[in-house]
């Protein structure tokens, strides 16, 4: 283990400690996705990952 | 009579307020990428160490967290803003390098391919108009779960792990363009240098997810 894997860890340690209150306030106030919100989220995403395939395909 | 005036003027206030900090947004967005590929690329070109590279991507996430926040809002956030995204860009040249020298036609694939996934989600969030505030919670818990499963991964070393991981931010970060974009067309968004730097952070972990997932499927990681 050298600095460099410290210095990586103590980031993201670093990084949840910040997060995490912003995360429990999100998930807290953040307002309930209907159905069709859902669907409108899913429907890019399923986008996103059949063109990730093509570019794996690709290279 | 008079109130409908009043509230079509609000309204279209409002319209020119959201048109206002979305161009602003894009402007900034677009100077700022350009500014941390010139970071980059000076990063290849004096082969930065990698824990050069560790320094300066910790000093970049200091300024986002601590000074950026107090700065937004005044002039001051232009400079502050610059100084993220070149110390950001600086902390890519080591894995650029690795990249290119591996395999340079992955760099520019996973480039192009971020590019599209931008400018496509982008696209899809201003016309259809959908809120995506309802996201907030599912994004900051999977944020909260791929840094708990990276940094495990850094003592473990699992690949499918991280070849997991690298597909999750994917994801995550994808929805973290929706949402950014639709905050600023709803208003939730009003600070311009706050937009580009959540936007960004995006790109730049989308960006750096696709490189490594084309690397592998490719099967030269």
């Amino acid at each position: 283990m050298n600095w460099e894997m410290i210095g990586s860890a103590a980031l993201m340690i670093a990084m949840l400690v910040f997060i995490f209150p912003r995360m429990r306030h999100a998930v807290k106030n953040a307002p309930k996705g209907t159905f069709e919100d859902w669907k409108g989220f899913l429907i890019p995403v399923g986008a996103v990952i059949l063109f990730i395939i093509f570019l794996i395909q690709m290279v | 009579m008079y109130q409908n005036e009043r509230v079509i003027s609000g309204s279209s206030t409002s319209v020119l307020e959201t048109n206002k900090v979305l161009r602003n947004t894009y402007a900034l967005l677009s100077m700022t990428l350009l500014f941390s590929a010139i970071t980059a690329f000076i990063g290849i070109a004096m082969q930065v160490s990698s824990g050069a590279a560790l320094i300066s991507t910790i000093a970049g996430i200091a300024i986002l967290w601590f000074v950026l926040p107090r700065t937004a809002n005044s002039a001051a956030g232009i400079p502050t803003i610059f100084a993220f995204t070149g110390l950001m860009g600086l902390g890519l040249g080591p894995v650029l390098q690795y990249y290119l020298a591996i395999n340079s036609s992955i760099v520019f694939t996973a480039l192009g391919g971020t590019g599209v996934i931008f400018l496509g989600l982008s696209a899809y969030a201003l016309t259809t108009k959908k809120d995506f505030s309802f996201m907030a919670g599912f994004l900051m818990v999977g944020l909260f779960v791929v840094i708990g499963a990276s940094l495990l991964n850094i003592f473990m070393g699992i690949p499918a792990l991280a070849l997991a991981v690298n597909a999750a931010v994917v994801l995550i970060m994808s929805g973290f363009i929706l949402y950014e974009t639709s905050s600023i067309i709803h208003g939730g968004e009003s600070n311009y240098i706050m937009a580009t730097a959540s936007l960004f952070l995006s790109i730049l972990n989308l960006f750096q997810a696709l490189l490594h997932l084309l690397s592998a499927f490719s099967g030269r990681e």
